[in-house]
């Protein structure tokens, strides 16, 4: 292309997205930065952040009562309730996304559009549906009790968010690795069974290795919005397992922004620095594989 | 004649890497002029400075003696056929040989005139309603032209239009578009790495490497008397040698001190000698100039090919009469058969039929390895 | 499929659909409980169209969809047609990794750092409260539009770079070469990134949360945060039966496309002028 039209192009397509980008991207995790070093009246502190790592409060498990640092726990806690739904997802959604890529064009399709249509109702309703489910007087214990198997107290425990957040998030696990798997060359499998690779090993020696980029996507969706959200605790946790998205609502609630904005930029600095990691170990294990 | 297009010290780099060197080309009036080299030789990158999808860094493009450097594609009487065809797939034939016909806002009438001629002219009648995406190569291939041709450029520019065919389909399209080229009058531009294309379908062959003209001329002088190395290695096969020019007519290579016909060099100076696998006569070891065992013979049908190992300088040699491996021959070249050329940076890089390609000297190298290799492993296996 | 397939993708179905047959059944329930049916009504419907609080947060929430996908689409693809003809590795690293930022950061920190940026802007101008519909706005196409360039620098990568130069060298203008010949190429990437920036829209609460005056979300926020009743489920349901109707629509209409009888037809009436 002509060097003139192509820089006019570029101006023309690129301009208004790049300043809306920097305008409304780059500019408010900024302004994170910024809230989050500076107190009330704007001047420079470290208070908050180090408000994060030794604020404490005490914990009354009944017997004795435990001084613990408030935050860290919090985010230990968010940190394992996300590990966990993240893992069921996978565990869940890597076979499904093995049959559906497997599977005729036509089932694919339909299983594809079946995946999301949840994904199109709303969050807030599809969250408050499981509630309406776990309750202790819900569905699930009328279903239990009406074939005499007893009743199960199920909301308000850890187990009730972690199904919330697996309903939510098990599309997005599911999808990427699909997508992986569907471009996947059927020629390969053949060449690794004709080299004598049983079926079991074909799955371990190559497809697993060739959809590792899929599930690599596939957890960092699904580990991202669960560990930072806050209205599935809420929900079904009966707002007795405080998560980091909690904390951040409630001091933004509670106008307190500029220890919001603490815990969003540790939080993120966190997830930035674990994404690094994760995307050097997996560079790493396929050049390995 | 009159010249149509002027390149005129055309040079152009893409991030540092100059891949036109101070292009100077004439294209004439009513000409078949095709660009031919290996891929990298900037023979497209010339194309789309004409076509005007390239800027040249330097120098000036000239269009009927006017300056077109700054004019966008648009507005130039020059059409495209474009290596994939670039055919729009949202539009059946008929708007695909229409599209530049609407954008000038032409009567329907009249355009529905002038593409019935274009689909007559490139043998597509019945054709308008079809979808591009269900015609087969040679098809779309014809929509491409009758799409660039309907607009009556003065230039058509043709960028390896027929790479993708398979042999018999580019012969008749060969001819095809000769054929049309003479009905049409319009001058053709046309860029192919297939020497044998060249050939037989132009005019002018503009020979180029490295982002330099290496030679213009008729195919015939250009096979015939080819201007170094490369162009002699580039069309046809060669056997290249080193030689010194003792004298006007007398020239000594291989060993050997040959007539030739070739005259104007410095005494004794250093020269390449070509010598076509064609002209070269087997005869019995006594009668021959020159005295080789022959190490393989392969037969393609109209005649062998023959290698003969000279003192380790593999000849090629194409002859319909059957010689055996191992068989010790005389080789004899008539005066005429010999081609002179100055030394150039080509020298000594082709013209060896040691191997046909480079590629498969290394590939050799490795499969030894390997094979060495898995030797030693069987034999500590045994162990 | 095999049979251990089969069963296998049942249950996850079951899994996936419970929620919503349950909101389906019970939106219809005569009573006010929602884990005893006690006979079908469409009570909660006519209280749900009574609702004019409601209605106009759903009101509310669809143009800020509408608008919010349309703008997003129109300004990424225009993005991803200057991305891809970026020649300089640089700016490309560098806008490839802020256009990352929205998909990679939990939607909490997006919501939070616009909210900060808002509010703070708005404090300068001394405004008392800078959160609003525009706000918001702000906000939806700033995290949709990730997800067009996603979804149309891919089409552009595939699309034969020759079309446009071609559509140029038969006569058209940079500009016209744009849509005669390239935007009928990426156009399928066009239609799967607005309806993509629909859905996130649509379906978006965390960052409406801290953006917003008094949208829908944080009113269906508010009303969960009390007791719900099935009027929400009716909602919900009404939802459900919409997007279920553009999917089969818009499968349809996939596999019409797929056939040269429909790619006929189209070029057919393009002709008319």
């Amino acid at each position: 292309m002509n060097k003139k039209t192509r820089s006019l192009i570029q101006r023309m397509t690129l301009t208004p997205y790049s300043i809306w980008a920097a305008l409304f991207i780059v500019v408010p995790l900024i302004f994170v930065a910024y809230y989050a070093f500076t107190d009330n009246s704007f001047r420079f502190t470290f208070d908050n952040i180090t408000r994060f790592f030794t604020a404490t409060s005490q914990i009354d498990d009944g017997e004795s009562v435990r001084e613990v640092r408030t935050y860290l726990v919090i985010f230990m806690r968010s940190l394992k309730l996300a590990v966990i739904s993240t893992f069921i997802c996978l565990l869940m959604g890597y076979p499904l996304a093995y049959i559906m890529a497997r599977a005729k064009a036509r089932t694919q399709s339909i299983l594809l559009t079946l995946i999301m249509i949840p994904m199109w109702m709303n969050f807030l309703i599809r969250t408050y549906a499981w509630m309406t489910i776990l309750q202790d007087t819900g569905i699930l214990n009328s279903f239990l009790s009406a074939l005499h198997l007893g009743r199960i107290h199920i909301i308000g425990t850890e187990s009730a968010v972690v199904i919330g957040m697996v309903y939510d998030y098990f599309p997005y696990m599911v999808l990427p690795i699909y997508s992986v798997m569907a471009k996947l060359d059927v020629r390969l499998l053949e060449a690794a069974s004709d080299l004598g690779c049983p079926a079991v090993s074909v799955l371990r020696r190559v497809i697993w290795p060739l959809s590792l980029p899929g599930v690599l996507s596939g957890v960092t969706m699904v580990l991202i919005p669960s560990i930072s959200t806050f209205y599935i605790s809420q929900k079904l946790g009966n707002g007795k397992f405080f998560l980091i998205g909690d904390a951040i609502e409630g001091q933004y609630v509670a106008n307190n922004l500029h220890f919001a904005a603490a815990i969003a930029f540790i939080l993120m600095v966190i997830l930035l620095a674990c994404m690094a990691l994760v995307q050097k170990l997996a560079n790493r294990k396929i050049i390995v594989a | 004649m009159k010249k149509i297009i002027e390149l005129k010290n055309i040079t152009k780099a893409f991030d540092g890497d100059v891949v036109l060197d101070h292009i100077n080309l004439d294209i004439y009036d009513n000409e078949f002029l095709t660009l031919l080299g290996p891929s990298g030789c900037g023979k497209t990158t010339t194309l789309r400075i004409i076509g005007g999808f390239e800027t040249a860094d330097e120098g000036d493009v000239i269009f009927m003696g006017e300056n077109i450097n700054e004019l966008p594609p648009h507005k130039r009487n020059v059409n495209t056929v474009f290596q994939r065809y670039a055919l729009f797939p949202h539009l059946n034939v008929f708007e695909n040989v229409a599209f530049s016909l609407r954008e000038k806002k032409m009567p329907k009438d009249e355009i529905n005139k002038k593409v019935t001629e274009m689909l007559a002219l490139v043998a597509l009648k019945g054709f308008e309603k079809r979808s591009v995406s269900s015609l087969s190569g040679g098809q779309q291939q014809r929509v491409a032209i009758a799409r660039a041709l309907v607009n009556q450029p003065k230039v058509l520019l043709l960028d390896e239009p027929l790479a993708a065919l398979d042999l018999k389909l580019r012969k008749d399209m060969q001819v095809e578009l000769k054929n049309i080229q003479k009905a049409t009058g319009i001058t053709f531009v046309f860029v192919t790495h297939d020497q044998e294309e060249a050939l037989s379908m132009s005019d002018t062959v503009v020979v180029m490497s490295e982002g330099r003209i290496q030679q213009i001329g008729t195919p015939v002088d250009i096979y015939n008397e080819p201007e170094n190395a490369f162009v002699a290695d580039f069309i046809g096969e060669s056997n290249i040698l080193d030689g010194v020019m003792l004298e006007d007519r007398k020239v000594s290579f291989a060993g050997h001190v040959f007539p030739c016909v070739d005259s104007g060099f410095e005494r004794r100076e250093p020269v390449d000698v070509v010598v076509r696998p064609e002209d070269v006569d087997i005869v019995s070891e006594e009668k021959g100039q020159l005295r080789g065992v022959v190490t393989s013979v392969t037969f393609l049908g109209v005649h062998y090919e023959i290698i003969v190992d000279i003192s380790g300088f593999k000849w090629m040699i194409q002859t319909t009469d059957f010689h055996d491996v191992d068989e010790h021959v005389g080789l004899f070249i008539e005066p005429d058969a010999i081609h002179i050329m100055k030394k150039s940076k080509y020298s000594g890089m082709f013209g060896d039929y040691s191997s046909f390609s480079d590629e498969m000297d290394e590939i050799g190298e490795v499969e030894l390895e390997v094979l060495e290799e898995m030797e030693t492993e069987s034999e500590s296996g045994h162990e | 499929m095999k049979r251990a397939s089969k069963i296998y993708t049942a249950l996850i179905m079951i899994f996936l659909f419970a929620p919503i047959a349950i909101l389906l059944v019970f939106s219809f329930n005569r009573a006010k409980s929602l884990s005893v049916f006690s006979g079908f009504s469409l009570y909660w419907y006519r209280e749900l169209f009574r609702d004019s609080e409601t209605l106009k947060a759903v009101r509310n929430t669809l143009i800020l969809a509408v608008s919010a996908s349309l703008i997003s689409t129109v300004m990424g693809t225009a993005a991803a047609v200057g991305i891809n003809k970026l020649r300089s590795k640089f700016m490309r690293t560098a806008l490839d990794s802020v256009t990352n930022i929205p998909m990679i950061n939990p939607d909490i920190i997006t919501g939070i750092s616009l909210m900060l940026m808002f509010v703070f802007v708005g404090r300068l101008f001394g405004a008392a409260t800078s959160l609003s519909f525009w706000t918001m706005l702000i906000a939806h196409i700033t995290f949709c539009l990730p997800y067009v360039i996603l979804q149309v620098l891919p089409k552009l990568q595939q699309m034969d770079k020759a079309l446009p130069e071609a559509a140029m060298d038969l006569g058209c203008t940079p500009l016209r070469a744009f849509f005669k010949a390239e935007l009928p190429e990426i156009m399928p990437g066009v239609v799967t990134g607005l309806i993509m920036a629909f859905t996130l829209s649509l379906d978006d609460f965390v960052i409406s949360y801290f953006t917003a005056g008094n949208g829908f979300q944080t009113r269906i926020y508010n009303m969960t945060k009390k007791t719900v009743t099935p009027k929400m489920y009716a909602l919900a349901t009404i939802i459900f039966f919409v997007i279920l109707t553009l999917l089969l629509i818009s499968n349809f209409s996939d596999s019409d496309d797929a056939s040269p009888r429909r790619r006929e037809k189209t070029t057919r009436r393009d002709k008319k002028p």
